[in-house]
């Protein structure tokens, strides 16, 4: 690839300008890949230099500090306690004790059982009173999981919380100065020993006794002080605290949940409770799915399918929707257009109505005997064999009808949008265009399209990686019709334009429940999406800089 | 004439030959052309004039071609809800009988009020919840600076990556153990969707960064506390993305059918009407018992939300532009 300075670059000629544009972008992408790669390495470095900076602390705090916060060590609080922050103090203990007594009554019982996830599983006995069998339940696999991980969680928290105990005392050591006063005492001493005479030791321990005095003594904050600050300069911790603790129970412990359960083989023939007990297996989840040589091949070559299908699907939901959608909203906002409010009402009814009715009832619509195939059959002749999603549908008819009813639901969205960043455009920028003789076209090409395209950048990102999920849009049209034979040897009856999402979710619901292959499912999703995110971020110009709109 | 003058004139003339013609003729020339020009011009001007009439009547034609597409399946919907004749699943659009016989059935034969008084509930709790939750953290993420404000945006963002859906069946499961299941769906159901709203903060977010910084300082100057700038001085301003907020967390409950189903299992009296109405038409048998009962309900339950969404449609623009723009 040849370099060119701007002014050579000025002097090309479109193709070559355009030549040369692709060709950086490509040879850039390595590039961004190691700035990629580094920048993770960075990210690892700097924890770990944190962790050893955190390790240094608790051990030099130790080493320094006074009784207070030696004892602080062992019974959380106590330096604040007798430093007179009693409601800190106090704080910290409770939260000691409740933890203490929370591991010592259940959470030891189901940390000790985290190994092995239970042992005795349910059992069957003849009951001589009733003469009959009855079943008798013992371990629960799924509690003993679930109770682990939050007991872990906990355990977490606990130790932080630890941590952060022993920094209240290094930090008020330093308020109060009594720190600096046990470090000058010691520099004293050592001067004290080295020293001659009387009339010279003296001497020194008067310079120390008056530096010693002139330390200042600053007040602790007090209880009154802590809740005040709540409201002011720890403002964030009071209206954090609440969302956060929500995210942290329903949705980071689901996902660590989950990401466990894929390392399991639970499933409705192993639901840990009434029928078997579910273990762990190790890895042998993802060789099933992924090892194309010693796996499992139904499954590897169903996931394969299925992930270059939604891959597919992403790219012409997103693609199609955005520029059709662009379109549609510079049609409406073109001069003399009259009643442009009628058209945008009329396309955002798609956005108003909840999905479950438009899109259920337009795949009715569309369905075998529905209206849109009689009135083909009856007025154009489309052969009575013909479907677009059913049974007997061909996979690329199912899944073109898919993206173009997307296009439907997808355009007034973008519409909006598009709308909002048109009116933005100022307006000098076509004025001076026109001045200089661009006609309508060109105006559009290099004003309109440019100016759009740098702002929804980030926009693309999200709505792609939001398509890979689309869930609603698949499951209510197709439910995943038709159906790929080959494919549904895996598991469940999968269809051709099934996506990983439903995939996934037909895998929890379906006869088998394999909960541990949806897990799966589920982390590989996370990768892909994980994967894309970070080239896209690391290839595009970063568009994202919070501070230039304030 | 004398001799003389004869001889100045012929002199002349041979002197410029052409002179008088070329003038003429240069005159003729330049009013012709000026003719010419001011032609062209108006043709031009007619050109663009009929251009743009030929372009706006195409315009106008996609447009109408497109909102016949769009308001057909309404239009469908709507008919076949008014269809006596039979509930089936037909191949045509207006009814032969007409009447008000599957709205009927909607409200006496299925549980359907009971459905819709469930999503209401439902409804305006989490939009109330939601509302505050969302507003805390995009507020605090957008105009309050401490430390680890930058990871825990990026560990949000992470977070956002894995799919929603696998969190289900642990959901479930901690809900059953808090016996807020089936009979008890509906506080159980705030519970799940208000408990992680917190993670949609960027609309939010990307509306408060736009309010000028300068706002916060001048209060703070004042001797205002955090709190205070955040009561006193934000909120005020903050009318568009409250509603907009609002809007759309009381509009989501109406769409969702999957987790509603799990947690509703096995009993109608905790169903929304997504899962309700989803039923009917589950299976082949049930399409052809319910098909126009679903269509009745589809109307019942659009027509509220449609006009409410269409009030405040503007906020929600608002919204989705405002978000497009902060990326």
């Amino acid at each position: 690839m040849k370099q060119y300075t701007d002014l050579e670059y000025l002097k090309l000629s479109g193709p070559e300008k355009f030549a040369n544009k692709f060709s950086r972008f490509f040879f850039g992408i390595p590039h961004a890949l190691l700035k990629f790669l580094k920048a993770i390495g960075r990210f690892f470095a700097n924890i770990g230099k944190k962790i050893a900076h955190v390790f240094v602390n608790i051990y030099r705090t130790f080493v320094c500090g006074d009784w207070k916060t030696r004892v602080s060590y062992f019974i959380m609080g106590f330096g604040n306690l007798s430093r007179g922050q009693i409601l800190r103090g106090l704080l910290f203990l409770i939260f000691q004790i409740v933890f203490i007594g929370y591991i010592a009554i259940w959470g030891w019982k189901w940390l000790a059982q985290m190994g092995t996830l239970g042992t005795v599983g349910p059992e069957e006995i003849y009951d001589e009173i009733y003469d009959s069998y009855i079943t008798i339940y013992h371990d629960n696999s799924f509690k003993i999981l679930l109770y682990s991980v939050l007991t872990l969680f906990f355990c977490v928290g606990y130790i932080v919380t630890w941590y952060f105990n022993i920094e209240q005392n290094r930090i008020a050591e330093e308020i109060i100065g009594s720190s600096k006063r046990k470090a000058l005492k010691k520099a004293c001493k050592k001067e004290l020993k080295a020293a001659q005479d009387d009339a010279a030791k003296e001497e020194i321990k008067a310079r120390y006794k008056a530096e010693i005095e002139a330390v200042p003594v600053k007040k602790l904050r007090s209880g009154k002080d802590d809740v005040r600050s709540l409201v002011d300069d720890q403002f964030h911790k009071t209206l954090l605290a609440l969302p956060l603790i929500g995210i942290l129970i329903f949705t980071v412990m689901p996902i660590v949940f989950m990401i466990l359960v894929a390392f399991t083989n639970y499933d409705g023939a192993h639901n840990g409770y009434s029928n078997n007990l579910f273990h762990w297996v190790g890895w042998d989840n993802f060789n099933t799915m992924l090892n194309w040589k010693t796996g499992n091949k139904a499954y590897s070559a169903a996931f394969g399918e299925i992930l270059a299908w939604t891959l597919m699907w992403s790219v012409f939901a997103t693609f199609t929707c955005y520029f059709l959608g662009m379109f549609v909203a510079i049609m409406i906002n073109k001069k003399g257009i009259k009643l442009k409010k009628v058209w945008r009402t009329i396309l955002v009814l798609t956005i108003a109505i909840p999905q479950f009715i438009s899109l259920l009832y337009v795949s009715k619509l569309f369905a075998d005997k529905g209206i849109v195939l009689t009135y083909l059959q009856k007025w154009f002749h489309v052969p009575e064999t013909f479907s677009f999603y059913g049974p007997n549908a061909t996979a690329w008819t199912a899944r073109i009808t898919v993206v173009v009813i997307n296009i439907w639901i997808g355009i007034p969205y973008l519409m909006l949008m598009a709308t909002g960043i048109l009116m933005n455009i100022p307006e000098d920028l076509y004025e001076s265009a026109k001045i200089d003789g661009a006609n309508v076209f060109q105006q559009y090409v290099k004003i309109t399209l440019p100016y759009i395209m740098f702002i929804t950048g980030p926009y693309l990102l999200t709505s792609f990686i939001g398509n890979m999920n689309n869930f609603n849009v698949i499951f209510l049209l197709t439910g995943g019709a038709p159906t790929n034979a080959a494919a549904s040897a895996a598991s469940g009856s999968v269809g051709y334009t099934d996506l990983l999402i439903t995939w996934l979710f037909k895998m929890t619901t379906g006869a088998n429940s394999e909960y541990y292959m949806a897990s799966v499912v589920g982390i590989m999703i996370f990768v892909v999406t994980a994967f894309i995110a970070m080239i896209v971020y690391n290839v595009m110009p970063s568009t994202k800089n919070e501070e230039d709109y304030q | 004439m004398s001799e003389e003058e004869k001889k100045v004139v012929a002199q002349e003339a041979t002197n410029n030959p052409t002179a008088g013609e070329v003038s003429v003729n240069s005159l003729a020339y330049t009013t012709g052309q000026e003719v010419v020009k001011a032609e062209k011009k108006e043709k031009r001007h007619m050109g663009l004039k009929a251009k743009r009439i030929l372009g706006n009547t195409v315009v106008y034609i996609v447009l109408v071609i497109m909102s016949i597409i769009w308001l057909a399946p309404f239009v469908c919907i709507v008919l076949q809800s008014f269809r006596c004749e039979s509930t089936w699943m037909t191949g045509y659009i207006i009814p032969h009988k007409w009447g008000f016989d599957n709205y009927v059935r909607l409200f006496k034969n299925t549980k359907f009020p009971r459905w819709f008084l469930n999503t209401t509930i439902i409804s305006i709790a989490t939009a109330a919840l939601q509302l505050i939750i969302i507003l805390c953290m995009s507020y605090t993420l957008s105009r309050l600076r401490f430390k680890g404000r930058k990871a825990l945006m990026n560990a949000m963002l992470v977070l956002g990556l894995f799919p929603g859906i696998l969190g289900m069946i642990i959901l479930y499961r901690i809900l059953a153990d808090l016996n807020l299941t089936q009979q008890n769906a509906i506080p159980g159901l705030i519970l799940v969707y208000t408990a992680s709203s917190g993670m949609g903060y960027y609309v939010s977010k990307g509306f408060f960064d736009t309010l000028p910084k300068s706002l916060d300082e001048a209060a703070r100057v004042d001797g205002a506390n955090r709190a205070q700038v955040l009561f006193k001085v934000i909120l005020p301003l903050s009318k568009p993305i409250v509603i907009y907020t609002l809007l759309t967390s009381f509009m989501g409950p109406w769409g969702d059918f999957v987790f509603a189903r799990y947690v509703s299992f096995g009993t109608s009296d905790g169903m929304n009407v997504a899962v309700g109405l989803q039923n009917m038409l589950g299976s082949a048998g049930s399409i052809n018992a319910n098909y126009t009962t679903f269509c009745a309900g589809g109307v019942v339950v659009a027509i509220p939300i449609t006009i409410l969404f269409m009030c405040l449609q503007k906020y929600y623009v608002e919204g989705v532009t405002g978000g497009a723009v902060k990326g």
